[in-house]
């Protein structure tokens, strides 16, 4: 099988645990405004690679893959699952870590089978909440949240160990209330073992130059890193709250 | 000779560094004492430290203030024992001396050149005494003079165009790492006595090569007494073997400090001296007369004579190297050869060192990388290196299996067993321009004019893969050749004119010398030649015929990202022209080795270079080292370090560069943002019991 594949990275440092080759896919169905990869938005262009092309890969950098694995992100690596999920199969019988950096935004409640299948051959995944609230998330996003959400629910019920992801963006993700709710979401995942707070950055500000389009979010400024910290302890507040609720 | 354990051994245990020979390594190996734990036991400087580096800083300032030189020597030619005694604070300093009689006044070194020294001086305001030029015009011949001498027009030729460059040949060679150690463990009359015993034990049949020996071998002793004599200077009497850590460091200095007073080489190494010096303040410590506090002191004060060793450059000499450098190499770690980790705490204080003075580049702080080094040395290296960008690292696994556990790097990459091992230094050659002299026929690119031998140049529109190659091989084998010859004539005039006696009396007897050599432009080459492979390379041509730039059409593969296309072609290329250097009689039967190393004078030959066929236009720098061409590894590290790491070390035994950098963000993730650890389970329990 081949996959449309933008390009890898041999040695992501902060795409999943330890050093790990990141493989990014091509194609994706969200258009975050905040997105700094907008040149693996297009699907069905890219570079076709085979699952074995990219396990030999792999295998010529494994040297220095210290606690690490592979990381498929992109783009969206699920508009691909069928190659995602083959390529993961793969490296498992190779006893190599597997992770999955991923929306969620493909998952379809009502038919769970390939994701089923996937989750068997998946060590983690990271789930990027781009928006705990339904319709912000339409407004960021494209696409409403709820798929997401039960994505989020369905790898808790699995088993899947889970990251959660958060880009935390001035006026639009920073609000108190969408963070402390954030929490509360969380709270529910019984997988649920990091949570990564990540300060909104301009670095993809270039790319958009790049390729002719405007930058959607303007002149919005980085976040901080003081406020990313106070970002991630209100969603910890969030968090802790609704546990404390529930019991 | 007699043996006898002297009091000042008090404490070691024996072996046969005390009851056979000079035997630096047994002394080590029986003595260390490993240390696994982490860096908790370090101390700040002392209001001694920070007075003396503030004074310092503040002669740094006035030095920079002053165009870069504060002070010079004009009148009195440096040897060891040329200078009264000079100090910062002579009350606050625990290690003392200096390479004149004030610190930043740089002294006056006209053995390797008179016009070199001539020129530093002018350059900087200052005129060298009339005198002095006389002496060493009309009664004494400089290195200089001799290989000048001895040069070939075609030598000269290929100098000038600079596909031969960095050569030693106006200033000192460097490259020469005394056993300082020794004369801390020993004491001079003990070395001297051997010295002696070695000249009484040399051959007598008065062939040129005994002669030689005979004359350096007196040479040698005469410098130790000199020695002797720079310890009495500082009020100090080294005869014997240091009785403390104080003394050891001091004794282990004044070696260095005798080196420098008598050579300006272009790196004038330390050595491997951390886990030595941890011998002596373990032994103080375990006799309750040295406090951490003061052990550390001992270490900030020598690391800050370090700092302050100066020669006396010109502009161009900096411009080369990008600044200043002395490349007062110091190698901390490795393991050995039993597979006991080397790291000791003095390995910890002299790190810390960045810590207590700031970062520095000198002295060059270089860890012997091996995987079995302690996990709590690596992570105070790596925070280290985070903090302070300071520290060098060679791969210890590698280099362990040619040069054992007491070898030492000198300058940058040149490894070699200390007082066992030496080298003969000797620049590079610009492999970059050797192919486009293939390319044009010997005709030099960007002085037009017939420089290397008139061959067949190439003549189509599009350069072909193979043609290229056959005429690269024909031009290398030149280069190689002409480069050989060239270093030979340097060497023989160095020891002749400008003998490292206080080093070589700090060796043995019979030491192994490598002749090294050293290219420049691996990854251009690797590129141009993968470009003419696998894309179309259009040759430009100017009025007279001469290709002087390329047009690439299409993609090709690219050195540094693990793609064995390419990859291989450097690895070849490698091979290829160090088997060609193997070919040629070398000086003094001298190993033949070769460096892939340029940390910074790959941008003065980048200026010297035409465009070549990866793209490349004339004047941009070369890569540095082993490096990938700026911004064209665009896999990520892990595969550029892949590409770097198929360079045979057998075939570049002196050594492989890769200087490489990377924003700390792009090394992990900040635990301040990053929540780990987290599980939902025991925070509902913790939660639980906190609303009980």
């Amino acid at each position: 099988m081949e996959g449309f594949i933008h390009s890898t990275e041999s040695f992501g440092t902060v795409d999943g645990p330890g050093i790990r080759f990141v493989i990014f896919f091509q194609g994706c169905p969200m258009r975050c405004l905040y997105c700094h990869n907008p040149d693996t938005w297009k699907i069905g262009t890219g570079t076709k690679r085979t699952v074995e092309s990219l396990l030999a890969e792999y295998d010529s950098v494994k040297e220095f893959m210290k606690n690490g694995g592979i990381t498929c992100t992109g783009g969206e690596p699920l508009v691909q699952i069928d190659f995602v999920t083959e390529l993961f199969e793969k490296a498992k019988e190779k006893g190599i870590h597997t992770c999955l950096d991923s929306s969620g935004i493909t998952f379809t409640p009502d038919s769970t089978e390939k994701f089923e299948r996937l989750c068997k051959c998946t060590d983690l995944v990271m789930l990027d909440i781009k928006h705990i609230d339904r319709e912000e998330h339409k407004k960021l996003t494209g696409h409403y949240n709820d798929n997401i959400l039960a994505f989020a629910k369905f790898l808790s019920e699995y088993g899947v160990p889970i990251w959660i992801r958060h880009v935390v963006v001035p006026g639009i993700t920073d609000k108190e209330e969408y963070l402390f709710r954030l929490g509360e979401f969380i709270s529910q995942l019984k997988t649920l073992k990091a949570l990564d707070v990540l300060p909104y950055h301009t670095m993809g500000k270039v790319k958009y130059e790049q390729l002719g389009i405007d930058y959607p979010l303007g002149d919005t400024p980085p976040l901080d890193k003081e406020d990313a910290v106070k970002a991630r302890d209100v969603i910890m507040r969030g968090l802790k709250a609704a546990l404390k609720k529930r019991k | 000779m007699e043996r006898q354990f002297y009091d000042e051994w008090e404490g070691f245990k024996p072996g046969r560094w005390s009851n056979t020979s000079i035997n630096l390594r047994d002394f080590i190996q029986k003595n260390f004492t490993p240390y696994d734990g982490d860096d908790s036991f370090l101390t700040g400087p002392t209001e001694a430290t920070t007075k003396l580096w503030e004074q310092v800083m503040e002669l740094s300032k006035k030095e920079r203030e002053a165009g870069g030189v504060l002070d010079m020597d004009t009148k009195i030619v440096s040897t060891i024992t040329s200078h009264g005694p000079g100090y910062l604070n002579k009350d606050l300093e625990k290690i003392v001396g200096f390479q004149t009689d004030k610190p930043f006044k740089r002294s006056l070194q006209p053995f390797g050149g008179i016009r070199m020294a001539m020129n530093a001086c002018e350059q900087n305001g200052y005129t060298v005494d009339p005198e002095v030029v006389k002496i060493f015009t009309e009664y004494r011949k400089t290195h200089n003079q001799g290989v000048f001498d001895a040069y070939t027009p075609e030598m000269k030729l290929a100098r000038h165009a600079a596909i031969i460059t960095g050569l030693p040949d106006a200033y000192g060679r460097g490259r020469i790492i005394g056993d300082y150690r020794r004369v801390a463990l020993y004491g001079i009359d003990y070395l001297v006595e051997d010295k002696k015993d070695q000249l009484a034990t040399s051959l007598v049949r008065m062939t040129s090569k005994n002669i030689r020996l005979r004359e350096e071998l007196s040479e040698q002793i005469r410098a130790l007494g000199e020695l002797k004599k720079l310890g009495e200077i500082y009020g100090y009497d080294i005869s014997r073997p240091a009785k403390n850590a104080k003394e050891a460091i001091q004794w282990l200095y004044f070696g260095y400090l005798a080196a420098v007073k008598e050579q300006n080489g272009a790196a004038m190494s330390l050595g491997r001296t951390s886990t030595f010096i941890d011998i002596y303040i373990k032994r103080d410590m375990d006799r309750g007369i040295l406090t951490e506090q003061e052990a550390q002191e001992l270490v900030d004060h020598f690391i800050m004579k370090l700092r302050l060793v100066k020669f006396a450059r010109t502009p161009e000499y900096n411009s080369l190297f990008s600044g200043d450098p002395t490349w007062v190499t110091e190698s901390i770690g490795g393991v050995s050869i039993d597979g006991v980790p080397m790291v000791t705490k003095t390995s910890f204080r002299y790190l810390h060192t960045l810590e207590n003075l700031g970062p520095a580049p000198e002295p060059n702080m270089t860890v012997l990388w091996s995987t079995k080094l302690p996990l709590n040395f690596k992570k105070f290296c790596a925070k280290t290196s985070i903090k302070t960008s300071a520290i060098q690292y060679e791969n210890d696994d590698l280099m362990r299996v040619t040069h054992g556990d007491d070898y030492a790097i000198a300058c940058c990459v040149s490894s070699m067993r200390i007082g066992k091992e030496m080298q003969f230094f000797g620049a590079r050659a610009n492999l970059a321009k050797c192919l486009l002299y293939a390319i044009n026929g010997g005709v030099d690119e960007r002085l037009k004019i017939q420089v290397g031998p008139k061959y067949r140049p190439v003549t189509g529109d599009y350069l072909d893969y193979d043609d290229v190659m056959a005429k690269y091989d024909d031009m290398m084998e030149w280069l190689a050749g002409l480069y050989v010859n060239t270093l030979n004539v340097i060497h023989y005039m160095h020891d002749k004119y400008s003998y490292e006696r206080v080093q070589m009396a700090l060796h043995d007897r019979d030491v192994k010398r490598y002749f090294a050599t050293g290219i420049a432009g691996l990854s251009v080459v690797a590129d141009s030649l993968s470009a003419i492979k696998y894309a179309k390379v259009k040759c430009i041509r100017d009025e007279d015929g001469i290709v002087t730039d390329y047009e690439v059409e299409g993609d090709f593969p690219k050195y540094g990202n693990n793609d064995e296309r390419v990859d291989k072609i450097a690895v070849d290329l490698v091979r290829t022209f160090m088997d060609k250097i193997r070919k040629h009689h070398t000086y003094r039967d001298g190993v033949p080795t070769m460096s892939i190393l340029t940390i910074t004078s790959n941008v003065v030959y980048g200026k010297k270079t035409g465009s070549t066929p990866d793209g490349r236009k004339i004047g941009v720098p070369l890569a540095p080292g082993a490096n990938p061409m700026h911004g064209r590894d665009t896999h990520g590290a892990s595969a550029s370090l892949s590409s770097v790491a198929k360079l045979p070390f057998r075939h570049a035994q002196d050594g492989i560069s890769n200087t490489f950098s990377i924003i700390p963000d792009a090394l992990g993730k900040d635990d301040k943002v990053f929540m780990g650890d987290l599980d939902i389970e025991s925070i509902a329990k913790e939660l639980n019991e906190d609303g009980v």
